[in-house]
């Protein structure tokens, strides 16, 4: 067990060393010049001089490897960027610095993050919860009432995007009603209660939107595995119906959804772009958008960066979970 | 398994059975039509004596046991007639009740071992849990402790090693002795085993039989054997019952049945069996055809379309379903329109010269 996640993790390091060359790679894919974009937007400033003072300072005049490993450096133990009075100290972990937010790119991250964070972990909750338990109920009462409105619904929840269903909630609950207030992000640490309340609506409109796939996708593991032959066996040694269901098909029904659900996780993690945009918080997703249309390029390669963590993390995660769930993996 | 001599008197019992089915009728409502998988079935199986319940695919053997386990879907499956089981009647018993004599009066072996295990639970816990289900008052430790005595029971070596296993890491003969350690692990009075050695070699079958034989010796329990493998029913049944498209068409003991046989399908049965004792060139005789629609049976006979012998009845097998009448010796009962002095002139001449296996 122990060699397994060692050597799915050593293959995880692997990986990201590689999306960090390729995301690195990216900074001069861009047709711009990185020294013009930190020199300014008025083009009267920017002299050929100046440009490439800049490019010293910066160590842009380095060979590419060789700045490479300055930004490695910096990740691990912080390194200062520039020279004289552009000199900017960029503590570890340092991803970078923008300069036009004067400011490293990881405090930016530090900020934004958490509220990702929030929206993400607070939505899977309820996707899961409700999506798993509903789909499970429903293969449960196949062809009931119950199972037919489920199966309506949740067609309807998949194919709805949150760019509608937001909006939506926001008029029906806030502008219209005043049931909630327009949410505004306060952190965990500041305000428990005020966090949650406004994390409410996100928390619904991608939790509800989720539990729609979710629910469709555990329906339909848990009627494939209602037909298995170890489920009738479990009926046949005299089991409740609680542990023939709760017990011996649930724990086999669960396991692809626990894929999916690491997968999606990650993905959501590198940023929610929309729904932070429709509820107007600042999360990481925003972020990297602004920083894209931007060209703020520091930033962007952070959060590419730690979207390529994030997603590798969660790709590890599952396969170890998978090794405990299901004993069979574990040879493999 | 049990004694030859007495093999003759549990076709026609007088003292009720341990196992007696009356009349069963089970039927699923399917889109395409009502599929009448099992259409007035009786039989009886004492404690200590092995019942073989033979025929092709889709004959209704599986239904049958299902249908004795109570594991039907009552929602998809109509079932009427009588299964009683130690006295009480299955048929209709709430899923709650039927529940309680599941894995303790009356237990199950299935046919792939594989599949019929829970992967992702160790053998262990999984045999613990059906002992501890009929024994609430027993601690976790004392259900392991009969798990383990339940494994070495069996024939598994290294019990208290093996116990931690996965199902995975058994071979298929050893998987289907975890499978019995744990439907015999409540003592259950009833086995009923569905093709329990199909999914295995020959060899490991051997053993398998040989397993059953004895722990039937030493808990004196009714065993229903389903399989279409003639060769295992004449190994271990004290009693055959040979079903055709939901009904049974002969019944009586092993000898017989298999020796004696009356009735044109168990005919072709036996003639479509290799004989290692014939001439190994003899061509095998299939039964022409194939088994009918559950849906839409043929009319009369439901095996005349297949017969050899149909146009022999002067018309009756297509038009009257026969009945599962006694023959002149005890104990063996017969579905047939031809008398019973053609059946046995037809089978000396025709059939036993050819050579069947058994």
């Amino acid at each position: 067990m122990l060699r397994f996640v060692v050597k799915k993790v050593l293959l995880a390091l692997s990986t990201l060393l590689a999306v960090s060359v390729i995301t690195f790679g990216m900074f001069f894919a861009v047709p711009n010049n990185p020294a013009e974009l930190m020199c300014g937007d008025s083009k009267n400033v920017c002299s050929p001089e100046r440009i490439e003072m800049i490019e010293r300072r910066m160590g842009l005049d380095k060979p590419i490897p060789a700045q490479y490993g300055d930004f490695m450096r910096g990740v691990f133990v912080g390194r200062t960027i520039g020279a004289g009075e552009t000199a900017r100290d960029c503590p570890a972990p340092c991803l970078g610095f923008s300069f036009r937010n004067d400011e490293p790119v990881t405090g930016i991250v530090g900020r934004t993050l958490p509220v990702t964070l929030s929206i993400v972990f607070g939505a899977a909750v309820v996707w899961l919860v409700l999506g798993v338990s509903i789909g499970m109920v429903s293969a449960l009462r196949r062809g009931t009432a119950f199972d037919k409105l489920a199966v309506g619904t949740s067609l309807v929840g998949a194919s709805m995007p949150i760019l509608l269903f937001g909006p939506l909630l926001l008029i029906g609950l806030v502008y219209e009603t005043g049931v909630l207030s327009y949410p505004r992000y306060t952190p965990l640490t500041e305000n428990p209660l005020a966090w949650a309340s406004a994390m409410l609506l996100p928390w619904f409109a991608l939790g509800f939107l989720n539990s729609a796939t979710y629910a469709r996708l555990s329906r339909a593991q848990m009627l494939e595995t209602l037909s298995e032959d170890f489920v009738r066996t479990a009926r046949a040694k005299g089991l409740a119906k609680i542990t023939v269901y709760g017990r011996h098909a649930l724990r086999a029904a669960i396991t692809p959804i626990i894929t999916i659900a690491g997968l999606d996780l990650g993905a959501y993690l590198g940023g929610t772009v929309i729904t932070e945009t429709v509820f107007g918080f600042t999360g990481l997703g925003r972020t990297a958008l602004n920083a894209a249309l931007n060209l703020d390029m520091p930033i962007v390669m952070a959060t590419v960066l730690l979207a390529a963590v994030f997603v590798i993390a969660a790709n590890v995660l599952v396969d170890v979970l998978y090794a405990v769930v299901d004993p069979r993996v574990r040879l493999g | 398994m049990g004694t030859p001599a007495s093999s003759a008197s549990s076709a026609t019992p007088t003292v009720d059975p341990y196992l007696r089915v009356r009349d069963l009728r089970v039927r699923f409502r399917t889109e395409d039509g009502v599929v009448r998988a099992v259409d007035g079935l009786s039989f009886g199986v004492e404690r200590g004596r092995t019942l073989g319940i033979v025929g092709e695919s889709g004959s209704g053997k599986s239904v049958t046991s299902l249908a004795v386990l109570g594991l039907h879907d009552p929602r998809r499956t109509e079932i009427s007639g009588e299964i009683r089981v130690g006295g009480r009647d299955i048929v209709g018993l709430p899923d709650a009740e039927c529940r309680k004599l599941r894995g303790r009066d009356m237990a199950m072996v299935f046919q792939d071992p594989l599949s019929a295990l829970h992967p992702y639970y160790s053998v262990g816990r999984q045999i613990a849990e059906a002992y501890r289900v009929h024994h609430p008052e027993a601690g976790r430790r004392a259900a392991w402790r009969r798990a383990i005595e339940m494994l070495g029971r069996v024939g598994i070596p290294q019990p208290e090693r093996r116990v931690d296993d996965y199902p995975h890491e058994f071979s298929g003969g050893m998987r289907q002795r975890v499978m019995i350690a744990m439907a015999l692990v409540n003592d259950p009075d009833l086995l009923v085993a569905d093709e329990p050695t199909t999914a295995l070699d020959v060899t490991v079958q051997a053993q398998i039989l040989d397993l059953l034989a004895d722990l039937q010796a030493e808990f004196n329990s009714a065993i229903v054997l389903i399989t279409h493998d003639l060769g295992v029913v004449s190994q271990v049944a004290d009693d055959v019952l040979v079903m055709y498209a939901g009904r049974a068409v002969e019944h009586g003991s092993v000898e017989q049945v298999l020796r004696r046989p009356q009735h044109p399908y168990t005919w072709g049965l036996l003639s479509s069996v290799p004989s290692l004792h014939g001439d190994a060139d003899a061509d095998l005789v299939p039964i022409r055809g194939n088994p009918p629609s559950l849906i839409h049976l043929p009319p009369g006979c439901a095996f005349h379309p297949r017969c050899r012998y149909a146009d022999r009845t002067g018309g009756r097998s297509s038009t009257e379903v026969p009945e599962l009448l006694p023959v002149a010796e005890a104990g063996h009962r017969v579905a047939c329109h031809l008398p019973e002095a053609d059946r046995q002139r037809y089978y000396a001449d025709e059939i036993a010269q050819v050579g069947v296996a058994l």
